[in-house]
């Protein structure tokens, strides 16, 4: 995850308390998304940023999980996600989340 | 239990994916405040 995003993550969970903050992902793959999502529980995996060595644990969800596209409206998910859930493989987007949640998020 | 309705939520949007003002206004129809959104390139 970009640096600058690491920073703003930790400022956040700091001020608001990591209990009430959620981090919702828009990540192309189920990689991409795990690597973002373990980043904002465990730690930065690379080592790299503001989040190396600290463990958030903040409750992570991907965009089009069925957990969030249930609370959205659905006319405005339909407008805004749809289109690209569509070309997202959102099984293994799922089972990469589901992984990390299960292991790292503490809220 | 609502996960959304509520909370403080970091965006963190993909230029290949969802980009983050496509996931802020699903948030907020939801009743979560968006506090923080981004739009990054994974690659």
């Amino acid at each position: 995850m970009d640096l600058e995003n690491q920073k703003r993550v930790k400022e956040i969970a700091d001020q608001f308390g990591p209990e009430n903050v959620i981090v919702v992902l828009g990540a192309a793959e189920g990689e991409a998304a795990g690597l973002a999502a373990e980043t904002v529980t465990a730690g930065d995996p690379t080592y790299a940023g503001p989040l190396a060595g600290v463990s958030l644990g903040l409750l992570v969800y991907h965009i089009c999980e069925p957990e969030i596209k249930e609370e959205v409206d659905a006319g405005i998910y339909d407008e805004q996600v749809s289109m690209m859930e569509m070309v997202l493989d959102v099984d293994d987007i799922i089972t990469e989340m589901s992984a990390i949640r299960d292991q790292y998020t503490k809220y | 239990m609502a996960i959304l309705e509520g909370k403080k939520a970091i965006i963190i949007g993909d230029r290949d994916g969802i980009p983050g003002p496509a996931i802020e206004e699903c948030l907020q129809s939801a009743g979560a405040e968006v506090v923080f959104s981004s739009t990054e390139c994974f690659v």
